[in-house]
């Protein structure tokens, strides 16, 4: 089957190596028999919401996501109709906190984000930065870990009763203080974890996968068949091991 | 000499021999890093005997090879205190200040970080600036923010100062905006352009309206002839210029160099587009600090690469060549070098310690795919190696002919296994791999340790 991925600004969005992210889609992908068929969204670009069964939005510098942020919050309404539709979506860092209400800077002026996802970030003084270990709970009853590294100034702050995408085991998370990373929208995630998150964190990549594919053919998300995916536990148990020796804590 | 600095100076030094007396590596800062904590002051006061003064290097890349290249054209005869081994914070300065009480030239390359503190510290008549690529975000935070620090400490210098900047980056050239007696150098050679700009490439949107630049050439990175079709904002004139450029794989450059003193053609024993631009810079900043064509062309000319960046050692029949990797525009320019003939065997080394960045996702951002279609077998290796391995799959290797190989002197003697007799081993560390694969080679009396001095060529193994 053909799954149709929407990336959104990869010209501005890329400083932590998002297309590696997109390079594990596409190969699990191509390895069950389906195709990636990535398309960029630029600045101005059209956003059709039933155009694409996943859609990607990487982290920037400050500068770079300034640029982007008005393009952003300008498509709010294609942007909820895709959530609501069954899209599936992942956000990082940048990305994750221009799809929330914005971002505060110290001055207390926002600078608006889509507005879909339950938060808002607001500038901190302390930059947390280094690896993390996630616990999280994708399927109800199916724990899984999730390994990566963070690099953020922002401390997002979900809404009362919003979903976070997993609970920190080693690491700062969304804010440093409150034990939770990213958040989760139905088929939507955002989190700070790059490295990039998928190569390491193959489960995850699958997870998406299987959501797109359910939006693609309208039904409910399919079993993948597994993968030979030894290379990706080693590299995962060494990352495991640096957030559980070198992980951010307050 | 005061008193006081006198007895700290005298401490420092001994606490230097102490050190690799004891065999704890170099003790390239710890005379420093003990002189900057009893009295930071030190370091001013230091400085100011230099009689010729101070001459500053600072980039992201390269900043190791053209202070070493500078100090080759600018030492002749003259005694430098020159920071060669690469310790480049204050400390670092420091030690080397310590190390050289008569000498007459500050020559010293500086961590971008450190880079507002050293100006304000050294007081140099030259400060050199390269080049800002993406590296080590968990260190250094956004190119953005450095930029910015640069900025400040630029705008704090006195007209005394000449800025020697490098007009293809945008954001360097940008710093020697209306400033006179500013010396701009870069390249003119389209011949040497990319095709298209790499994907890790940084500085992409006019500064001025943040429209995207045009290149008429980009030549490594960002780094190009740029134009901003909306605004107009583009390349200032170049005052040093490399043209006529002639690349020989792995063995040299060779380029002609105009310049307001005349013109000269160069040769470097080192490989790449990026070293032409250290050639450059080198040329460009001893020109500034008073040499002649003739000294810039004598220095470069015996020149020897730095320590670890490039280096060729033999191991029995064998050689080994060391190309040391930190970022993605700088591993860019060795897989170019590479392109033209990729090595039977390679090992690629990552590493995740403090001085290679703890955060390893710009091994994504390297375009290591022209390398991987005609490569034999790739061991990788250090402490990442699981995760390099996974980068080099997905970019087109064979998983059967990766091998996955953490301990590095067990990746180095593999690839030497694998190699066959009368050829060349190319391995890729980042830099604690390579400090780790020196150390393995100087046990086996195959280089000798980085703080003996000049003891490394290019070509002929240990010297």
């Amino acid at each position: 089957m053909r799954i149709r991925v929407g990336h959104l600004y990869p010209e501005y969005l890329n400083i932590y190596a998002d297309r590696g992210n997109i390079a594990v889609l596409a190969r699990r992908a191509a390895l069950r028999g389906h195709e990636l068929d990535v398309r960029p969204i630029g600045l101005g670009a059209p956003l059709e919401p039933g155009a694409y069964d996943l859609l990607y939005v990487g982290g920037g510098q400050d500068r770079e996501q300034a640029l982007v942020a008005p393009d952003l919050a300008s498509r709010a309404a294609e942007l909820r109709a895709a959530h609501d539709q069954g899209v599936a979506l992942l956000a990082v860092c940048g990305g994750y906190q221009l799809l929330g209400r914005g971002y505060r800077g110290r001055d207390g002026s926002l600078m608006p984000g889509a507005g879909i996802l339950p938060h808002e970030t607001v500038a901190g003084t302390v930059r947390m930065i280094g690896d993390v270990l996630l616990e999280c709970e994708l399927d109800p009853g199916r724990v899984t870990r999730l390994a990566g590294f963070e690099n953020h100034a922002g401390r997002t702050l979900l809404d009362p009763g919003a979903t976070p995408l997993g609970r920190v085991v080693h690491g700062f998370g969304n804010d440093g203080e409150s034990g939770y990373e990213g958040c989760r929208l139905g088929s939507w995630l955002g989190t700070y974890l790059h490295g990039p998150l998928l190569p390491r964190n193959p489960s995850l990549a699958d997870w998406l996968l299987a959501r797109a594919l359910a939006h693609a053919s309208g039904g409910p998300p399919p079993e993948l068949e597994p993968l030979d995916d030894e290379l990706e536990e080693r590299a995962f148990r060494v990352a495991v091991e640096r957030a559980r020796r070198r992980g951010g804590r307050r | 000499m005061g008193l006081r600095l006198a007895l700290e100076t005298a401490l420092a030094r001994s606490a230097g021999t102490l050190s690799r007396a004891l065999g704890r590596g170099g003790g390239t800062t710890l005379p420093g890093k003990l002189l900057w904590k009893v009295d930071p002051d030190a370091v001013d006061a230091l400085a100011e005997r230099l009689r010729s003064g101070v001459v500053v290097v600072s980039a992201t890349n390269g900043k190791t090879t053209t202070t070493a290249m500078a100090a080759e054209i600018l030492g002749r005869g003259r005694a430098l205190a020159w920071n060669r081994a690469g310790a480049n914070l204050l400390s670092g300065i420091a030690s080397a200040l310590v190390a050289s009480p008569g000498a007459d030239l500050g020559m010293f390359e500086v961590d971008e970080g450190a880079l507002p503190e050293a100006l304000a510290r050294t007081r140099p008549r030259t400060v050199v600036l390269g080049n800002l690529f993406r590296d080590q975000l968990d260190r250094y935070g956004e190119l953005e923010l450095v930029a910015e620090r640069w900025r400040a400490a630029i705008a704090a210098l006195p007209d005394t100062t000449t800025l020697v900047v490098n007009a293809d980056d945008p954001v360097v050239a940008d710093l020697a905006d209306g400033r006179e007696g500013a010396l701009r150098f870069g390249l003119d050679d389209p011949r040497h352009a990319r095709p298209a700009l790499q994907h890790a490439a940084d500085s992409k949107y006019c500064l001025r309206c943040g429209a995207p630049y045009e290149f008429r050439a980009a030549y490594v990175g960002h780094l190009g002839d740029y134009r901003c079709p909306a605004c107009g904002h583009a390349r200032p004139a170049l005052d040093v210029a490399a043209t006529e450029i002639e690349l020989r794989g792995l063995d040299a450059a060779r380029f002609r160099l105009s310049t307001p003193y005349g013109d000269t053609t160069l040769e470097v024993g080192l490989p790449g587009l990026y070293n032409v631009y250290n050639a450059v810079a080198a040329a460009s900043a001893a020109l500034a600090a008073g040499a002649s064509l003739a000294d810039v062309r004598a220095g470069l000319a015996t020149f020897n690469a730095a320590f670890g960046r490039f280096e060729r050692i033999r191991a029995g029949g064998k050689s080994v060549v060391l190309l040391l990797v930190k970022n993605p525009a700088g591993a860019n320019e060795v897989v170019r070098t590479l392109e033209t003939g990729v090595p039977p065997v390679l090992v690629v080394a990552l590493n995740d310690e403090i001085a290679d960045g703890r955060d390893v996702s710009w091994i994504w951002d390297v375009d290591f795919e022209p390398l991987l279609e005609h490569a034999g077998v790739v061991i990788a290796s250090g402490g990442r190696a699981a995760e390099l391995g996974l980068r080099l799959v997905y970019g087109g290797l064979p998983r059967e002919r990766l091998e996955v190989v953490p301990d590095l002197e067990a990746a180095l003697d593999r690839g030497l296994e694998l190699l066959e007799a009368g050829s060349e081993l190319v391995v890729l560390p980042t830099y604690t791999a390579m400090l780790a694969l020196r150390r393995v080679l100087a046990e086996r009396g195959l280089v000798r340790p980085y703080w003996e001095g000049e003891g490394v060529s290019p070509r002929g193994g240990a010297a």
